[in-house]
């Protein structure tokens, strides 16, 4: 029995209904090079250079990174700063393609995934660009990599979108369910799995059957509707759900045997393998009470936000918040004109009477925070602690996966998980200092124990000269009394 | 836009006021029920203490420089004197609800920083300090004469008796102790229970009901109990804190009334009487005094019910809930400190530590 969680208000129906439709064409992309964890994309072309869609843009550096491909054919016009798809809205490095209107792509040729070695697989993946799209945005051929290496025994396909509005995974599991499976044995085939399950939230019966439908055929695949809970899909709850098995807490899902992909990355992987297609698009959700249409939409990498909610028939009323991603865990966009990336599951124009936000009052100790906090956290007496700045006593902060759940439920409306990643930040940046103090103090004794060396060897060997100065004066003296 | 937000950017439909205002409301069916069974005194001793809390609270507010409107809104202060009130005998004088009140807002709840600060639940605190301090006004209790019955007081009459201390004649005679205050009494007397317990003439369903002399919220049992389950429901409250008391109570008054039912009483009785449906359900649940996790409550809860057994059969007091409450609310940091959920991914408690630690 599920005994942590939320139930916040699902909102899926306004755009589930509808079919994914394409967005045309847009005037202009922003493809920013920083779209997934780990180091940036390093530009390969440079401006005024024609571009396929699917060439290159940015190259991986470094062992976890992901390259960036053209959405689409045209011309590189600009390779700068654009504004990040963050509460922050600083500038990253992006690259602005403007699109010649053909849509031409590089020469693809279609490829048996079975016939490949599990290496050939992640290498495709890797040059792909996929990374994860539940939001985690992690390259997926280092986990795939990482998941060969620990002898993986069950792939966890993740079709549990727990985040309200969002419809997006429901919509491509409906519509694409041969290519998820596909994409699923695909990964087993590349990590030696030998079972997969696939975990769907059951207020998504038509997800459940299409994905059953087209897993029949095949023995290792199963189907599993999940009870409906936030954050059903945080990878440690859903592998606690599907196989009863915890994580430990300095560890990695593949430490129980198991690797987690949401199904919008198999989807990805499987266009990836099979016919070379890198990642250049991606279902998104619009949907909140502003929008005026809401829909899932299949949109190109770098699209601006704007023309996903105008081709929703734009915002009927003034939103009181924009959001990228659900409205649990989302980041709050500046404005509309930051661009669609890999890990962007939505956009959402929410009214006032969605958000209900208020005045935060005290905390009156009710404990519905411990109830909902899928990692048995206490995060009232955290957020005691934090406030008043005591943050060696707050136990459990690591384990926190910044759900939200407890905020959520809160009855005093204390923002907790906002306490909580400040926290984080602050106990990273300890942690940096006290490494950086520890590599000075070493430094500065290696130096103290260089000198002392320097001036020990520099005396022993004034002391051999006047040794040898001294038995060359005795042999003299005995040479002038012989 | 101006400021930026952190997730999450929605929120359950809950917030504190929604919370006390509910338990307020559970409370209300017990109150009328036992202001009509206690008649216009009850009224007026509700009222006096109720408003007296809020004032109090009001007060507190503005010496701080605190914008008084929105806290008392939340309705705290209202609960804190009601549940006060509930606890008092019904035909107590005006000042014992005021006094009571006013020390259960300012010295229990204020001085420590208000809302959520407080250690001790302020009602129960309060009923100890009157119980010290005032044994008589606290221990004269009446036979209920309901309101429109023959016997009942008039409103001058409850006025004179309220608020002037004029008890009308026809009553002195009729004053009497409650049930466990009788037998407590009974039995130092070397009267066993059976016999205190028949001479008292007291029924079942006169417990279950109410139709007996005691505190205003002691009397009606059934429905103190049916609020508290309403709350349970609603999810206001959980039950692990209302469950484990009742336990606490029950399990050593089974066994010990099973092996001498002359020297101790029995579950149902002890169950019904002495404000112990209030106590489990109203006041040991107060969130701010109590432990936050669900095991924790456990031990809390039954911890307040072992210890209202024990002071009910071998203390002072015949009634032990309050003084039960105030032990355990002192332990609770304790509990928190070391009763707390296992965190995901931790093996036991040893680990938990040493990555609080790292």
């Amino acid at each position: 029995m599920v005994r942590w969680g939320v139930h916040p208000d699902a909102r899926k129906q306004a755009a589930s209904p509808q079919d994914i439709e394409r967005l045309p064409l847009p005037a202009m992309l922003h493809i920013p090079l920083l779209q997934h964890s780990g180091a940036p994309a390093k530009p390969v072309v440079s401006v005024g250079q024609h571009v396929l869609k699917g060439e290159l843009l940015g190259a991986r550096q470094g062992n976890i990174s992901a390259p960036v491909h053209a959405p689409t054919s045209g011309t590189v016009v600009a390779i700068s700063d654009y504004p990040a798809p963050h509460p922050s809205g600083l500038g990253v490095l992006s690259i602005s393609l403007e699109p010649d209107g053909e849509d031409r792509w590089i020469e693809l040729t279609e490829t048996d995934p079975f016939s490949l070695t599990p290496a050939q697989i992640a290498e495709r993946v890797a040059a792909a660009g996929v990374v994860g799209m539940g939001g985690a945005t992690f390259p997926s051929s280092v986990k795939m990599l990482l998941g060969k290496r620990s002898q993986v025994h069950t792939l966890l396909v993740n079709g549990s979108e727990c985040e309200p509005y969002l419809s997006c995974d429901d919509r491509l599991m409906r519509e694409r369910a041969a290519k998820i499976v596909e994409g699923i044995r695909i990964v087993l085939h590349a990590v030696g799995a030998t079972k997969a399950l696939c975990g769907i939230e059951n207020n998504k019966p038509a997800a459940i059957e299409a994905m059953r439908h087209a897993a029949a055929d095949f023995a290792a695949i199963e189907v599993i509707a999940l009870p409906t809970r936030y954050p059903m899909g945080s990878d440690r709850q859903l592998i606690h759900v599907l196989t009863g098995q915890e994580v430990p807490s300095d560890g990695r899902s593949a430490d129980v045997g198991v690797l987690v992909h949401n199904v919008g990355t198999l989807y990805a992987i499987q266009q990836a393998v099979r016919f070379g297609r890198p990642l250049i698009s991606r279902v998104v959700t619009v949907a909140g009470g502003a929008v005026a249409r809401p829909r899932n939409l299949d949109v190109l990498i770098g699209t601006p936000a704007r023309l996903l909610v105008e081709h929703c028939g734009g915002l009927r009323e003034p939103p009181a918040r924009l959001l990228m991603g659900g409205p649990m865990m989302g980041l709050q966009l500046p404005s509309l004109d930051a661009p669609i990336i890999k890990g962007s599951s939505g956009i959402l124009a929410l009214g006032a009477h969605e958000i209900a936000q208020e005045q935060p009052s005290p905390c009156i100790r009710c404990g519905q925070c411990v109830s909902a906090c899928p990692m048995n956290l206490m995060p009232f007496e955290m957020s005691a602690h934090i406030r008043i700045g005591d943050l060696d006593a707050v136990q459990g902060i690591k384990d926190c996966i910044s759900c939200g759940s407890c905020s959520y439920v809160c009855p005093a409306h204390i923002p907790l998980s906002h306490y909580f990643d400040y926290a984080k930040g602050e106990l990273t940046a300890r942690e940096r200092g006290k490494m950086r103090q520890e590599s000075i103090r070493q430094l500065t004794s290696a130096r103290k124990e260089r000198l002392e060396r320097e001036a020990r060897e520099k005396a022993e060997a004034a002391a051999r000269r006047k040794a040898e100065r001294e038995r060359a004066k005795a042999a003299t003296a005995k040479e002038a009394t012989s | 836009m101006s400021h930026i937000s952190h997730a999450p950017h929605a929120h359950a439909p809950t917030s504190i006021s929604r919370v006390m205002w509910l338990v307020i409301a559970a409370l209300v069916p017990a109150t009328l029920f036992s202001i009509w069974l206690n008649g216009w005194p009850a009224l007026l001793l509700w009222l006096v203490t109720v408003g007296s809390a809020v004032f109090a609270e009001f007060f507190c507010l503005r010496l701080a420089q605190r914008p008084a409107a929105p806290v008392l809104a939340d309705g705290s202060a209202v609960l804190t004197g009601w549940l006060l009130a509930l606890s008092l005998p019904a035909w107590a004088p005006w000042w014992i609800g005021a006094l009571g009140a006013i020390f259960a807002v300012v010295v229990v709840k204020q001085v420590f920083g208000g809302l959520g600060q407080n250690l001790f639940n302020p009602a129960m605190a309060a009923r100890v300090m009157l119980l010290i301090a005032f044994p008589v006004e606290l221990t004269t209790w009446v036979q209920p004469a309901p309101l429109f019955s023959a016997d009942a007081l008039s409103l001058s009459q409850s006025f004179a008796l309220t608020f002037l201390g004029q008890m009308p004649s026809s009553f002195a005679a009729l004053s009497g102790a409650t049930t466990l205050g009788h037998i407590k009494t009974e039995l130092t007397r070397d009267i066993s229970v059976t016999q205190a317990l028949a001479a008292h003439g007291q029924s079942m369903s006169a417990s279950l009901f109410g139709l007996h002399g005691g505190s205003l919220g002691e009397t009606a049992a059934l429905l103190l109990a049916a609020g508290g389950l309403a709350l349970i429901a609603l999810r206001v409250i959980t039950w692990h804190i209302p469950l484990a008391v009742l336990a606490g109570v029950a399990l050593p008054a089974l066994l010990l009334h099973a092996n001498d039912p002359a020297r101790y009483l029995d579950v149902t009785t002890h169950l019904l009487s002495g404000g112990l449906i209030l106590g489990a359900f109203f006041i040991a649940t107060d969130p701010v005094t109590s432990p936050g996790s669900p095991r924790g409550q456990l031990i809390f809860g039954f911890s307040v019910g072992l210890l209202t057994w024990l002071i009910r059969t071998y203390g002072g007091y015949p009634e032990a809930v309050a003084f039960a409450v105030i032990l355990m609310n002192a332990l609770t940091p304790v509990i928190d400190r070391y009763v707390r959920p296992r965190i995901y991914g931790h093996a036991s408690k040893a680990a938990s530590k040493k990555g609080a630690a790292s």
